[in-house]
């Protein structure tokens, strides 16, 4: 069924302050809406779990990028297109880049907020592999104040957060130590563009004598919630990359998801791919990594 | 300042349309898409999917590419939108609609108008744009008539003419 308008309400406050305070007033009776790209669907399906939204859409509170030292924070509200453009994200934070260039399309990209993809929590969802290697803080933001969550925990289940319903997602916080790793991105899908992934895949690694000195690896609908592929780490961490060890990871990257048969994918074809992608990874680290 | 929260009640909306100022009564959440069309009667912006992945309703909202679908009317306030209708100059048509019909890149014409905009804005950005970097700028919009390598064709003339034709 058709959403018929009349039955919504959309508030547009203009600041930040002025939508925490509409939060804090009626804690889960409004949803945000910044570029409606997820939420507009759902409305217009006649799904949307709301009848009241308000509108963050261009806060300019939320549409900062800002580095301080070694930190760089990248504000909520920000589009694809915003982190793209940022020379930063693109040169530190390659992988970030390359999911937002894979997510939607040009217009998708003009409208989609990183904080949208992080609290719409879908499995699926492109950048948030990225934000698990980069070890990824989220500075979440009401009106009685901040309090900041690692991006890890942030998930607790399928489409669930640790985002209370007062609360919004102000910023990201990346650390700028990974600039020196081996970054490696893939999306496995349809295509590139519009397509939601069957598989996405966000990989750090660095190599020293020849060994694996670090290496983090995270994988997006293979789960109820994007996934760290903690078991397959420790398994190829502090060795030579030789045959066995790709095949042996492989493996485990395979045993360590929990996919599942749906409309994109089946569970044994994501496991497949899974173990393909990390076995790839290893082989290119094993090349380049030497290098950097 | 604090504005209260919308009643279901219809608000004015104001914003520029290809130049002109309009003012609009709508719900806050109906979709940008209907208001052009139905309001405004610019129904050059087509609906396609309404849901974000066909690229018809295309339109440039501060000169940067949108699903109008995806859109709700309210946060359209104060802002410049460019539609189909407004690329043309009297009779002269634009660069890439003069293309368009040159390389035979429209069909059944569903697409185009969305075709035109995601050209218009990717050209903005790449005057010369390379073959890849056109089908990047296209990629979200879909044809399901002329596989897509007229529209292609058409996008690479202009970059090679020039927008002003």
């Amino acid at each position: 069924m058709r959403a018929r308008p009349a039955e919504y309400e959309l508030a547009a406050p203009g600041t930040l302050s002025a939508v925490l305070s509409l939060l804090a007033q009626e804690p889960g009776e409004w949803l945000p809406i910044a570029g409606g790209t997820d939420v507009m669907v759902q409305y217009s399906a006649g799904r949307l779990p709301s009848r009241k939204l308000v509108s963050i859409w261009n806060l300019p509170e939320l549409r900062r990028i800002e580095t301080i030292g070694g930190k760089i924070w990248i504000g909520a509200g920000c589009t694809y297109a915003d982190l793209c453009d940022q020379e930063i994200v693109r040169r530190e934070f390659s992988l970030l880049a390359s999911a937002a260039r894979w997510t939607g399309g040009i217009a998708n990209q003009n409208r989609g907020t990183i904080g949208g993809n992080i609290v719409n929590a879908s499995p699926a969802g492109d950048s948030l592999p990225a934000l698990m290697v980069y070890d990824a803080d989220l500075i979440l933001v009401s009106a009685k104040g901040r309090r900041s969550v690692s991006y890890s925990d942030f998930h607790t289940g399928y489409r669930k957060t640790r985002l209370a319903p007062d609360e919004l997602v102000e910023s990201i916080c990346l650390d700028r130590r990974f600039s020196g790793y081996y970054a490696h991105a893939r999306k496995v899908g349809a295509r590139h563009a519009q397509a939601i992934s069957k598989v996405c895949f966000a990989a750090l690694g660095r190599l020293a004598d020849g060994v694996v000195d670090d290496v983090r690896l995270a994988m997006g609908s293979v789960a109820p919630v994007p996934l760290r592929l903690s078991e397959t780490e420790r398994l190829v961490k502090g060795h030579r990359i030789e045959p066995e060890l790709m095949r042996l990871a492989s493996r485990t990257a395979a045993a360590e998801i929990r996919p599942i048969d749906d409309i994109r994918s089946t569970a044994r074809y994501r496991a497949a791919v899974a173990g393909n992608l990390v076995a790839e990874f290893l082989e290119r680290l094993s090349v380049r990594g030497r290098t950097i | 300042m604090i504005e209260p929260p919308q009643s279901h009640t219809k608000c004015e909306i104001s914003f520029q349309v290809n130049g002109k100022l309009v003012a609009v009564r709508a719900y806050p959440m109906e979709r940008l898409l209907d208001v052009l069309r139905e309001e405004l009667g610019l129904t050059g912006t087509k609906e396609g999917c309404g849901e974000g992945e066909c690229g018809s309703c295309s339109v440039l909202m501060d000169g940067v590419l949108v699903n109008s679908c995806l859109v709700p009317a309210l946060q359209a306030k104060g802002v410049n939108i460019t539609t189909v209708e407004g690329l043309a100059e009297d009779e002269r048509l634009h660069a890439l609609q003069q293309a368009f019909l040159d390389c035979g890149g429209a069909q059944c014409g569903i697409c185009t108008p969305g075709m035109i905009l995601a050209a218009l804005h990717l050209l903005g950005k790449k005057p010369q744009p390379t073959i890849e970097e056109i089908r990047e700028g296209l990629s979200g919009n879909l044809c399901r008539c002329t596989g897509y390598a007229q529209i292609i064709e058409a996008v690479a003339e202009v970059g090679r003419r020039g927008i002003a034709g």
